[in-house]
C-alpha cells in the first residue's frame, strides 16, 4: 500500500497527499497531479477539439465550449499551484486533425499558459504525432523516481499514466453516483481524464482490475479529492 | 368485430356490402353509418367505447372506395400507438376483404417488419398500410416519400386520445402535415376513447378544418364500479394491496377473466408473487408489464386472447389495443390517480358493448381509501379530469426538420407554412421555427465554430440541405420521441446465454450485492453478477426479495380529485368512509391536524436519525414538486443540510440532517420567486429533462442496443453538455425547451402562488414527536429527488471514511 502522508507543507494546495516510489505527490480535486518538490503539474486526456471532431465525423454539432472550459480549469490549477513544469500526458487532442484545426484564440491561450514554463506533450494514441504548438514532444518522460507515459505498462513501476479515463461508482443512500478518479497502488498511478468532453471506464472493468494491485485506491475528483478503496467487480 | 343488432338503413351501402352484412347477420351501428355519410369531410373524430366497432367505422369508407374504384398504390394509412395493434388490425381486415372478394392489399409496417419488406413497401406500397408514428416519421424521411404517398386518400388515427397525450402525437401531426402538403385531398379520421374535452382532440387532429365533426357513439350502459369490501384493513402505508389478496382471489374464482391493474411495475411484481403464493387452486394467473421480456409478454397476450387465463396482474401495459377477449372484471389496485384513465380502462372490460362493465377499486393504504371514494364519486358524476394540452415540443420539431432534410432540400418558408398546419404547432412563431432550424443546421450556439462541419448548409437561394448525405442514416436511427431509460437486461445465469427475463433500472442494479434477491416476472431471483451490462441471476432464492425498480410512467392524482378530498376534510364529511379510516383521520386530527383548504398545514418530526418537514399543499404533484425544489434550496442556503424530497399530489416530504424549528419563515413568496430559474437549473429533474430533449432534438444519439455492452462510454454524459451550456450559452434553445417543459411538468409556479397567496397568512405548523398518520404513506413514494449540497458532501466524506476504515486503510 502506498505511503499516505499528511504533511502540513502541502496544505496551501487542496488535495489528497500520497507518495509513489518515494515521491511526495498530491491528487487535486480537479483531476490534476501536483508534485510540489519539482513544481510539476500533470494532466491527462484533455481531448481538446472533441466537439469539432464529432461534427467532422458526421455527428451532431456539439456545443463548442470544451476547449474554453478545459483550458479555464487548467489555468486555475496553474495559478493555484504556481507550477513551473507542465506535463500533458497524452490524448491532449482528440485527433491530429483537431490539433491542426485548433482555433487561433485557443492557440494563443495555450501559448500564454506556456510562457515561462517548461511544457511537455506526451504522445497519446489519439494524437500520436508531433504537435504544432510550443513545448517538448516526447513518447515518455523520465523524471526519477517517476516515469510518465500515456498508457500503463503492467511490468513498470513508479509509473504515472492516463488513457483509461477511470471512474468509480459510489452508492450514497441508495443512489449511485459516478466520479472520475485517480487509481493508485504501490507501483503506479493512473490519472483521470481532465478534459470536459470525456467519458469514462468503470474501474471494476477487467483491464483496470488487472492493472492495479489489490486493494488499490480510487481518489475521487469533484469538490474535494476523496480516497476510497478501489471498487472491484462484484462476482460470486 | 362482433356487432349487435340495431335498426339501420342499408340503402347507402353498395350491394356487395349490403349482401355481405345480411349474410353474416350483422348490422351497422348508427355511428358507423354516420361515418360513411361524412366520409368526404377533410377531418372527423369518432368517440366510441371499445366493442363499438370503431375499426370497421374507420375502414368501411376505404373498403367501399377501393371496391368501387380500384386503384394502385397507397389509399389508406392507419396509425396506432402499438405495433401489436397494427398486426391485430391487419388480421381483422383481411378476413372481411377475403369474404367480400375484394382485391385490396393490406400490410403493416413497424419496427418488427423485415428490412426487405420495408424496402419493397417504399417502391410498391399496399392499398392499406398499418403503421406507428415512428415508422411514419421514418417514411417521410426518404427521398421517394412523394411517390410513396401519392394518391393517398385517407388517414385513420386509432387511439388518438392516447397519442395526443405525448410527444408521439406531436411527431405524428408533423409527419401528417408533410404528407398533407404532398396530398392536399387527404382526409383524416381520429378514433378516440372517452375524454374530458372532445374539441381538444378535434383541434389536435385538424386545426384549420372549419368543421371537424365529433361523432359520439352511444356509450352503452353505465359501468358498475365499487370499492372492494374487504375483510382485511389496508395498512398505514404501502402500496400493493397485499392485504386484499384473499378477496381478490375470491373475485377471480367468481369471474371468467380478471385483469388486475397496478400503478407501477414493482407493485405488480410484488402483488403477483403474493397472489401466487396464495393460489392454492393453481388457477392460471399471469403477469404482464413493460419491463418483462417481449416473448414472455407475447405468450401472455396470446393466452389471454385464447381465454386460457383466469387472471392477469398488469400495469398500463395492457391499456391499449390488444383484444381483451372475455375479460369480465377489472380490478384497480391502488388509487387510480386519474379518473379519465380509470373510465377508459373500465370501458374496455366486457366489451360485448351492451353489457355493463364491472370494476372494483382496492385502496392500497388508508389515505387511498379517501382518494378512491372521491374517484368513485367523480366517475358517477362523469367528472373526468384532464389538463389542457401544451403546445407541441420544439425538440420534436427539430427532429422533424432533420428528417425532412433527409428527404429533400428545405425551403424555410414552405416548411414553416406546413408545420403550422399541424395541430400542436399551429401557434409556433417564425422566431421559434428559425431557432429550431438554426439549431439543426449549426447547433445554434452563441459561439460560432467549425463552419465547414455544420449539419445543414444553406445554398444561395436560402434553402437548406444536409452537408453530408450519408448522415441521413444516422439521423434515421435516432427517430422517435420515446425515451429509453437507463435499464439493464436481466438474464438467467448459464454458460451460454441464459433465458432473458426482462430489465431493471440501472440505479437499482447498482445497489445489488451478490446474494441479494429480487422479484421479476413473478419469480424470486438471486443476483449473481453484473457482466457486460447484463444482470445475471439464478433461481431458487429463499430470502425475502428486495423490491426492484423498473422504469415506467408514474401518474399523478388529478387536481380535481385533490380538491374533492380537501373538501371532505373541511366539511368533516366522513360519510361512506369505512370505520377504520375514520379512526385514522381522527388519529391524524388528535396528533396533528387535518389538512384544509383554509390554511397551509406543515408538520415536522424526526425519524431514523433524520429530520423531516411535510408540506400539505394539495396543489397537485407538479406544484408540490416545485415547492420541494424551492424549499430545499432555501434550507440549503440556511445551512440546514437537506438531503432530498419526494412529492405527491397532496404533500411534499423533505428530509435532511438538521432540525427545522421555524418552517413558516421559508414560505415568503418574494423569496421563493426570486431566483426560481436559477434554482431549477441545478437540479436533477432538469438534467433528466434535458437529456430527453437533447436526444429527441438530435444533439445526443440514442444508446442503441449492443453499444452499451462494454461498460465503456461511447459518448459522455448529457449532464456535461447541460452544465457546459448553462455556463457558456445560457440562452441556448435546448435549455429554453428544457425549462419550458420542466415548467409544464413542474407546473405553474402560479399554482404555488395561488396556494401561498390564499393561505400564506394562515400557516399552521405542528411539531410532532414522530411521523404522523397522514405523512406515513409519503415514505414509500417513488421518485425521490436528491439534493446536491452540503449534506451530500458530508455523506460522501462519511461514507468514504467508513469504507477506508473497513478496508483497514485508515490513516
Amino acid at each position: 500500500m502506498p505511503n499516505l502522508q499528511n504533511s502540513s507543507q502541502y496544505r496551501s494546495v487542496n488535495g489528497f497527499p500520497f507518495t509513489l516510489s518515494g515521491a511526495a505527490l498530491l491528487a487535486l480535486p480537479s483531476g490534476a497531479l501536483w508534485w510540489p518538490e519539482l513544481e510539476l503539474l500533470c494532466v491527462s486526456d484533455l481531448h481538446l477539439g472533441k466537439a469539432e471532431r464529432i461534427s467532422r465525423k458526421g455527428g451532431a454539432n456539439l456545443p463548442p465550449y470544451e476547449i474554453q472550459d478545459t483550458l479555464s480549469r487548467l489555468e486555475r490549477d496553474l495559478e493555484q499551484t504556481s507550477a513551473s513544469t507542465v506535463i500533458c500526458l497524452g490524448d491532449s487532442f482528440d485527433d491530429l486533425s483537431a490539433e491542426r484545426a485548433f482555433p487561433e484564440d485557443a492557440q494563443l491561450w495555450i501559448a500564454r499558459l506556456q510562457a515561462g514554463r517548461r511544457w511537455i506533450w506526451i504522445e497519446g494514441n489519439h494524437d500520436p504525432g508531433p504537435i504544432h504548438l510550443g513545448g517538448q514532444h516526447m513518447a515518455e518522460f523520465a523524471c526519477a523516481p517517476l516515469l510518465f507515459r500515456h498508457i500503463a505498462n503492467p511490468a513498470s513501476s513508479g509509473e504515472v499514466s492516463g488513457h483509461y479515463h477511470p471512474k468509480a461508482q459510489v452508492s450514497l443512500r441508495g443512489r449511485a453516483r459516478s466520479f472520475a478518479c485517480f487509481l493508485l497502488d504501490e507501483t503506479r498511478l493512473i490519472l483521470p481524464a481532465y478534459g470536459t468532453y470525456t467519458g469514462g471506464l468503470r474501474c471494476d472493468h477487467p483491464t483496470l482490475d488487472r492493472l492495479i494491485n489489490k486493494p488499490g485506491l480510487a481518489i475521487l475528483t469533484g469538490k474535494s479529492a476523496q480516497p476510497i478503496p478501489m471498487p472491484r467487480a462484484k462476482v460470486t | 368485430m362482433r356487432l349487435d343488432r340495431y335498426p339501420f338503413d342499408m340503402t347507402t351501402l353498395p350491394n356487395k356490402f349490403a349482401t355481405w352484412l345480411t349474410r353474416k347477420n350483422w348490422a351497422l351501428h348508427p355511428h358507423q353509418l354516420a361515418m360513411l355519410e361524412t366520409a368526404d369531410l377533410p377531418a372527423q373524430v369518432l368517440i366510441a367505447p371499445t366493442g363499438a366497432g370503431k375499426t370497421l367505422a374507420g375502414f368501411l369508407p376505404s373498403l367501399i372506395e377501393l371496391a368501387e374504384q380500384p386503384s394502385r398504390g397507397l389509399h389508406t394509412l392507419y396509425i396506432s400507438p402499438l405495433k401489436a395493434l397494427a398486426a391485430d388490425i391487419k388480421r381483422n381486415l383481411i378476413s372481411p376483404i377475403d369474404e367480400l372478394g375484394l382485391d385490396i392489399s393490406v400490410e403493416d409496417r413497424t419496427g418488427d417488419t423485415s428490412s426487405h419488406i420495408k424496402k419493397r413497401q417504399r417502391s410498391a406500397p399496399p392499398h392499406i398500410l398499418l403503421t406507428t408514428p415512428e415508422s411514419l416519421a421514418l417514411l417521410i424521411s426518404y427521398p421517394e416519400a412523394a411517390n410513396i404517398f401519392s394518391g393517398l386518400q385517407r388517414v385513420i388515427i386509432d387511439e388518438i386520445h392516447a397519442l395526443a397525450e405525448s410527444k408521439r402525437g406531436d411527431q405524428l401531426m408533423l409527419a401528417l402535415s408533410r404528407i398533407q402538403a404532398l396530398c392536399p385531398d387527404m382526409r383524416r379520421v381520429g378514433l378516440s376513447a372517452t375524454v374530458k374535452d372532445a374539441t381538444e382532440i378535434a383541434t389536435f387532429l385538424s386545426p384549420t378544418s372549419p368543421t371537424c365533426p365529433i361523432l359520439i357513439a352511444d356509450a352503452g350502459p353505465a359501468p358498475h364500479i365499487q370499492m372492494l369490501s374487504s375483510s382485511g384493513t389496508p395498512p398505514w402505508a404501502g402500496a400493493g394491496g397485499l392485504y386484499a389478496i384473499a378477496d381478490v382471489l375470491a373475485q377471480i374464482k367468481a369471474h371468467k377473466t380478471t385483469l388486475i391493474f397496478h400503478n407501477t411495475r414493482a407493485q405488480a411484481e410484488l402483488f403477483f408473487h403474493n397472489l401466487w403464493l396464495a393460489n392454492e387452486d393453481a388457477l392460471p394467473i399471469a403477469i404482464h408489464h413493460g419491463s418483462l421480456d417481449r416473448q414472455q409478454r407475447q405468450k401472455v397476450e396470446a393466452a389471454m386472447t385464447a381465454g386460457a387465463l383466469r387472471a392477469i396482474v398488469c400495469t398500463g401495459s395492457l391499456d391499449l389495443g390488444i383484444d381483451w377477449g372475455d375479460v369480465d372484471l377489472v380490478i384497480q389496485i391502488g388509487a387510480p390517480k386519474n379518473v379519465k384513465r380509470l373510465v377508459q380502462r373500465i370501458g374496455r372490460a366486457n366489451h360485448r358493448y351492451n353489457a355493463p362493465s364491472k370494476a372494483l377499486i382496492v385502496p392500497a393504504n388508508r389515505f387511498e381509501v379517501v382518494e378512491c371514494l372521491c374517484a368513485l364519486e367523480a366517475v358517477q358524476e362523469n367528472d373526468l379530469d384532464g389538463e389542457p394540452r401544451p403546445p407541441g415540443g420544439l425538440d420534436v420539431l427539430c427532429q422533424h426538420i432533420l428528417l425532412c432534410a433527409c428527404a429533400d432540400t428545405i425551403d424555410p418558408e414552405v416548411l414553416f407554412a406546413q408545420i403550422k398546419q399541424a395541430g400542436p404547432y399551429s401557434a409556433v412563431t417564425r422566431r421559434e421555427f428559425d431557432a429550431c432550424l438554426e439549431f439543426c443546421a449549426t447547433g445554434g450556439y452563441a459561439l460560432r465554430r467549425y463552419d465547414q462541419w455544420h449539419r445543414l448548409q444553406q445554398d444561395p437561394n436560402g434553402d437548406f440541405k444536409l452537408r453530408d448525405p450519408r448522415s441521413a442514416r444516422r439521423l434515421r436511427l435516432n427517430v422517435g420521441t420515446i425515451q429509453d431509460s437507463d435499464t439493464l437486461k436481466v438474464r438467467l445465469h448459464k454458460r451460454r446465454g441464459g433465458k432473458p427475463l426482462g430489465e431493471v433500472e440501472e440505479a437499482f442494479a447498482a445497489t445489488l450485492a451478490p446474494g441479494d434477491t429480487f422479484l421479476i416476472g413473478g419469480q424470486v431471483v438471486r443476483f449473481e453478477s453484473l457482466r457486460d451490462m447484463v444482470v445475471e441471476v439464478s433461481r431458487h432464492a429463499h430470502k425475502k426479495p428486495k423490491i426492484a425498480t423498473f422504469a415506467g410512467t408514474k401518474f399523478a392524482t388529478s387536481t380535481q380529485l385533490s380538491k374533492r378530498i380537501l373538501k371532505r376534510f373541511d366539511t368533516e364529511n366522513f360519510q361512506g368512509l369505512p370505520a377504520f379510516i375514520q379512526k385514522w383521520l381522527f388519529q391524524q386530527q388528535t396528533l396533528s391536524r387535518l389538512p384544509s383548504r383554509d390554511h397551509l398545514l406543515l408538520e415536522t418530526f424526526p425519524r431514523r436519525g433524520q429530520q423531516h418537514l411535510v408540506i400539505y399543499g394539495f396543489a397537485g404533484r407538479n406544484a408540490q414538486q416545485t415547492l420541494g425544489l424551492l424549499i430545499t434550496k432555501q434550507l440549503e442556503a440556511q445551512g440546514l443540510a437537506p438531503l432530498g424530497f419526494v412529492a405527491t399530489d397532496y404533500a411534499t416530504l423533505i428530509w435532511g440532517l438538521e432540525k427545522i424549528t421555524a418552517p413558516e419563515a421559508l414560505f415568503d413568496l418574494t423569496d421563493l420567486e426570486k431566483g426560481l430559474a436559477d434554482w431549477l437549473g441545478e437540479n436533477a429533474v432538469m438534467k433528466r429533462s434535458f437529456r430527453a430533449v437533447a436526444t429527441i432534438a438530435g444533439l445526443i444519439e440514442r444508446n442503441l442496443p449492443g453499444q452499451r455492452k462494454s461498460g465503456r462510454q461511447a459518448t459522455f454524459s448529457s449532464d456535461i453538455l447541460y452544465d457546459t451550456l448553462r455556463k457558456y450559452d445560457p440562452e441556448h434553445i435546448l435549455l429554453a425547451i428544457t425549462q419550458s417543459e420542466a415548467r409544464q411538468g413542474l407546473v405553474d409556479f402560479d399554482r404555488i402562488k395561488e396556494l401561498l397567496e390564499k393561505r400564506a397568512t394562515r400557516i399552521v405548523h405542528c411539531a410532532l414527536p414522530h411521523v404522523s398518520p397522514m405523512a406515513a404513506p409519503l415514505f414509500l413514494e417513488a421518485g425521490r429527488v436528491p439534493v446536491e449540497g452540503q449534506a451530500m458532501d458530508r455523506l460522501l466524506a462519511e461514507k468514504a471514511t467508513a469504507l477506508m476504515v473497513e478496508a483497514g486503510l485508515e490513516f
